[in-house]
């Protein structure tokens, strides 16, 4: 089981990426940052990034503003 | 402006105890100088902080005065001169180090190589993924700071700090600038990633002293 930003839960399979998470869950907003157990993944490597199971995954979305 | 003597003791004496000779010794860096970077140096420089490395290629524009720490007598400045002024104001020994140019991911490191600790403060989104990957890619010890939300007004209960790794977000995390930026909501954020800030300077120091 994958838990996502504290709240949403996903049945883990061999070999599942954060890209494969992002399309689960839907996530098409491009301005996010996305870490797996603490550790940024950058965005280049989402298709090649395999995530364990039991990860914690956030997918943070970044403002404008400063 | 004439200075007058200046007693580092007096100046600080009300500050939380322990904290002057800690903070006094360290670095931080600000990448950007807008309402976040300005309002964020203003008040570590008020915490007794004793270096800080400002950055921002833009010059100081009258719509800017709605939430950045500058005046009208400012307009037309560079940002990190006119910041550097209204610090040593308040602190005249503080210690800057002033970089008037625009941020990149190939000079962000060597800028903050001193850093204790980096306060993201761009306007971007897209900003501010670029620092936060190039940092975590050549800095990852080293905690960086962002401003995340701080748009529109109130909702003062949905400003929070999230961590993952050593990248803590302050903001609400959902606003985007296009709501237009207030004065407060903006202030709130800023003082949070300097109070973050000084927290983690403070930690930092005592875990060293531990070991």
């Amino acid at each position: 089981m994958i838990t996502v930003n504290n709240r949403d839960e996903l049945s883990w399979h061999d070999g599942m990426t954060v890209q494969d998470i992002l399309d689960v869950m839907g996530y098409t907003y491009v301005l996010i940052m996305v870490t797996v157990n603490g550790v940024l993944v950058h965005s280049e490597d989402y298709s090649g990034t395999k995530v364990p199971d039991e990860a914690d995954v956030r997918v943070i979305h970044i403002m404008h503003g400063g | 402006m004439t200075l007058l003597p200046l007693d580092r003791n007096e100046l600080f004496d009300r500050n939380v105890p322990g904290t002057t000779p800690v903070l006094n010794q360290m670095r931080v860096g600000i990448a950007g100088c807008g309402g976040l970077g300005s309002i964020a140096a203003v008040s570590l420089a008020r915490a007794g902080l004793g270096y800080l490395i400002l950055a921002d290629y833009d010059r100081i524009e009258l719509s800017n005065l709605n939430r950045q720490h500058y005046f009208v007598s400012d307009i037309g400045r560079y940002k990190t001169d006119a910041l550097a002024e209204h610090l040593r104001a308040v602190n005249p020994r503080i210690r800057l180090t002033l970089h008037s140019c625009r941020l990149t991911p190939e000079n962000l490191l060597n800028i903050y190589s001193t850093a204790d600790l980096l306060i993201e403060a761009f306007d971007r989104a897209e900003d501010k993924i670029w620092l936060i990957e190039t940092w975590s890619r050549g800095a990852s010890s080293k905690p960086v700071i962002v401003g995340n939300g701080l748009a529109g007004y109130g909702r003062n209960h949905e400003i929070q700090i999230t961590r993952t790794g050593n990248v803590y977000f302050c903001g609400d995390m959902t606003s985007q600038m296009s709501m237009g930026l207030c004065a407060p909501r903006v202030a709130i954020v800023a003082n949070m990633q300097a109070n973050l800030a000084v927290e983690l300077l403070m930690d930092t120091r005592c875990h060293d002293h531990s070991e």
